[in-house]
Formats: C-alpha cells, sequence, structure tokens
C-alpha cells in the first residue's frame, strides 16, 4: 500500500484529518522527542515540589502566624494565570525548560504543601498520645506514626499536583518549552490538526499515565490499606 | 535583567499605551467582559444541573469526575483544536473552550454543596411540610451557597487564566499585549501584560473573598 500507492493527491496529511496514522508513522520521532521532554519538565517539576513542600510544611506546622503567611502566599502564587507567572520568570531565567520547571514547582508546591499539613494535622491525637506515652520522641513519632498515617493525603495531592502539572507543561510553549505543547503551538501555526490532537491525546494520556502511576505507589506504600473500599 | 524595572515603569507611563483598541483600558475590558461572559454562561449551565444532581442525589460520581477530567485536559490543547475546528479562529471557539473549563467546578462545588446538607436539616423541612421544590429553595441552596461561590470563585481564576492563554491562539484580551511583546521583542512590554494579568487575577480572587465573607457575616451562625 504504502511506496508507489501513496501519492501526494490523497492521504489523511493532505486532507488535513484530525485523526491522521500517517502523520503519527512518519513524525514519530519528533512525537517520541516531544514526549520525552514533556515528561522530564513534568516529572522534575513534582519531584522538587515535593522536596520542597515537605520540609516546609514540617517547619510550619506548629507556627499557625508562619502557616498563614506560607499558605496565604502560596494561594497568591496560585491564583496568577500560568502564562504570566512563566513570562514573569524570563528576566530571570531566559527562555529556556528551567523557566518552565520553576513556574510548575510554584504552583504545584501550593497544592503539596497543603496536603502535607492536612495530613499531618489529620492524625488522631490519642494516637499521637500513645505513641508519647510510649516514650517516642518528636523525630520517632513523625517518621514512625505521623509520615505513614498522612501517606494518604499526601498521595491525593500528589495525584492532583501530577495531574495538573502534566497540562499545565504545555503553556510552556509560550517561550519553546512547552513538550507536547510546542507541537500543539507549532500545529496551530501551520493549521495542521493531526499534529495539535496527536500531541494533546498523548498529553492526556500522559496524565492518566500519571494518575495511575502514583495510585500503584500508594497501594505499595501503605499495605495496611489494601482492600480497604 | 539590567534596568527592566525601568522600562517596565516607562511603559506604563506611556500614555500611548492606554489608548485606542491596543491599550490597557480596551483589553482589560476585553478580558473581564470575556471572563464574565463566559462564567456567567458556565453558571447558567452547571448550577441547575448540580442543584438537581445533588437534590436527587444521581450522578454524583459524574458531578465530581468532571473536575478531575478536566484538570488532566490542557486549557491549550482545547483553545487550540477548537480555532482549528468549525468555529474557527474567532472569539467563539475562545468562548466555547472558557465555557468548557469554568463549568467542572462550578458543577463539582453545586453538587457536594447539596449533596452535603445535613439530613436532619432536610428532613426537618420535609416534616414541616415542605414540597421537593421548596426543601431545594430554601433549605439546600442556601446551606451549599458558600461552597457554590467557592466553586464559582475557582471558575472565574480558572477562566482569567485560561483567556490570556487564548491570546496565544487568536482571543482578545491581556494575553494580547504579552504576545505583542514577544513580537516585538519588547522584554519590557511582555513583562507589564504579564503583571496586568497577575494584577486582574489577584484583584478578582479579592473581590471574591470579601463578597463570600459578607455574605457569611449576614448568615445565622451554624450550630456545631
Amino acid at each position: 500500500m504504502v511506496g508507489h500507492g501513496l501519492t501526494l493527491t490523497d492521504n489523511c496529511l493532505t486532507r488535513n484529518d484530525w485523526v491522521c496514522p500517517l502523520y503519527v508513522r512518519t513524525r514519530s520521532t519528533e512525537l517520541v522527542e516531544a514526549t520525552v521532554s514533556h515528561v522530564l519538565i513534568s516529572f522534575t517539576a513534582v519531584v522538587v515540589a515535593l522536596l520542597l513542600a515537605i520540609p516546609l510544611a514540617l517547619a510550619v506546622r506548629r507556627s499557625p502566624r508562619w502557616r498563614r503567611t506560607l499558605e496565604g502566599g502560596a494561594a497568591v502564587v496560585y491564583t496568577i494565570p500560568s502564562l504570566a507567572l512563566f513570562v514573569l520568570l524570563v528576566p530571570f531565567t531566559g527562555l529556556s525548560a528551567l523557566t518552565v520547571v520553576i513556574g510548575l514547582v510554584l504552583y504545584a508546591q501550593t497544592i503539596l504543601i497543603r496536603a502535607v499539613l492536612v495530613g499531618l494535622a489529620a492524625v488522631p491525637a490519642d494516637v499521637r498520645d500513645a505513641a508519647a506515652g510510649m516514650g517516642y520522641g518528636r523525630g520517632r513519632l513523625l517518621l514512625v506514626v505521623e509520615a505513614p498515617l498522612a501517606v494518604p493525603t499526601v498521595m491525593a495531592g500528589l495525584r492532583v499536583a501530577a495531574v495538573s502539572t502534566v497540562a499545565l507543561t504545555t503553556v510552556g510553549a509560550i517561550i519553546g518549552h512547552g513538550g507536547l505543547g510546542d507541537l500543539i503551538y507549532a500545529g496551530l501555526r501551520s493549521v495542521f490538526r493531526a499534529e495539535v490532537l496527536t500531541a494533546s491525546l498523548l498529553c492526556v494520556l500522559l496524565a492518566v499515565v500519571a494518575d495511575l502511576s502514583l495510585v500503584g505507589l500508594q497501594r505499595v506504600l501503605t499495605p495496611w490499606r489494601r482492600g480497604v473500599g | 535583567m539590567d534596568g527592566l524595572p525601568a522600562q517596565v515603569w516607562a511603559w506604563f507611563a506611556d500614555p500611548q499605551n492606554w489608548a485606542g483598541p491596543d491599550g490597557v483600558p480596551a483589553r482589560a475590558a476585553e478580558h473581564v467582559g470575556l471572563t464574565a461572559a463566559a462564567v456567567g454562561l458556565a453558571c447558567l449551565l452547571a448550577v441547575p444541573l448540580g442543584l438537581w444532581l445533588g437534590h436527587t442525589g444521581r450522578g454524583g460520581t459524574l458531578a465530581i469526575n468532571v473536575t478531575n477530567v478536566g484538570r488532566a485536559v490542557p486549557t491549550f490543547a482545547v483553545l487550540v483544536i477548537l480555532a482549528l475546528g468549525p468555529l474557527g479562529l474567532s472569539i467563539w471557539s475562545t468562548l466555547v473552550a472558557l465555557v468548557l473549563f469554568a463549568v467542572p467546578p462550578i458543577l463539582t462545588n453545586t453538587y457536594v454543596g447539596v449533596a452535603e446538607v445535613d439530613p436532619d436539616a432536610r428532613a426537618a423541612a420535609v416534616g414541616m411540610g415542605m414540597s421537593g421544590r421548596q426543601v431545594l429553595a430554601r433549605v439546600e441552596l442556601p446551606l451549599a451557597t458558600p461552597l457554590l461561590v467557592a466553586g464559582v470563585q475557582l471558575a472565574t481564576i480558572q477562566v482569567i487564566a485560561t483567556a490570556t492563554i487564548a491570546a496565544l491562539v487568536a482571543g482578545p484580551g491581556l494575553g494580547r499585549i504579552i504576545t505583542a511583546g514577544f513580537g516585538l521583542q519588547d522584554e519590557a512590554q511582555v513583562v507589564a501584560g504579564a503583571l496586568l494579568v497577575a494584577g486582574l487575577a489577584l484583584v478578582a480572587d479579592l473581590a471574591f473573598v470579601r463578597m463570600s465573607s459578607r455574605a457569611r457575616r449576614g448568615r445565622v451562625p451554624a450550630v456545631e
């Protein structure tokens, strides 16, 4: 079929169809590259955000004043539209992938700090008292009792953060580092439907894969909850 | 970075940037108008549906998952797909995209607000002889209002952000100042546009915070 039968006059590329297997076949390198860069940007952002959110939440959890300040700051960041946030970082970090990653970290941060604080606060007081009565110090209480009990809440926050981050990465196209968003932007400018739809579907697929992986990770991290509806 | 704040300041001080259809007031008016239209239309669709689903207790999975699905779909992708579709590069494709992203938070919050009304309050209303419609209007809706308003607030912030991204496609609004700045390679204009967008979002958010705290003050305190 491919070869002599393939003419420029009639195929899904020349018809500019939304769904075009020929596009996926002929531009697979480009698609794989964009997907890999999308995954790298999103993954880095979520991991860095989590690594920052945990110590920040632990630092402010016993001080209502600092806690309010941090949560207020996070709320302000969350309100700023993504495009504006990315653009406001450009004078500092240039038109680089780093700019996109920093912007995404700031957004994911606001979700994760909250999740960690809520997760820790939800540990029942009598559980804490029992551990204290058994002679647990603060550090051991945190590691052995509070952290495992906070895992489900933190994981719920992590899922929201990961899915939003994967979607938001596309906006990085404004500075040329949007992963699959770059293909969507290029497809817009050249009115190339297959490129736009394929990249968009891959984005959604990445978000679903990220979400399912985190569900799997949670099952591994909380074996005692398995079988709980 | 050198001298950029001064250049941004100069951009704001230049009267040319405040006049005509590309000026700040015109672009801000477009942004606000588009946001209000999208959020208004989304409320018309989502509030009655959320109230009905919450009242009947049906479709909870749908009402809640619509937000989760909405989160996974990139706004930028939907804007571009609609622009390359039958509506073309018009304001209508932008408006449809904005409404699509404003519906989920309003629908979910309205549904949860009604569904989580204390069953005792509902039973008391029924015991007083209220009809289903009266229960909805006089008990469930007032109790669901704070959450409903929070949903509209979320939707508004989301729409302001999405309307900014729409400028990359064909949309009007303050985002155009940013994209035009990129076209002119004028960093000061790009930053000025971003500051305007951020300012608009923060002002809108603050307006909702004040509105809902005023609404709370007028209400009878809930019994714990």
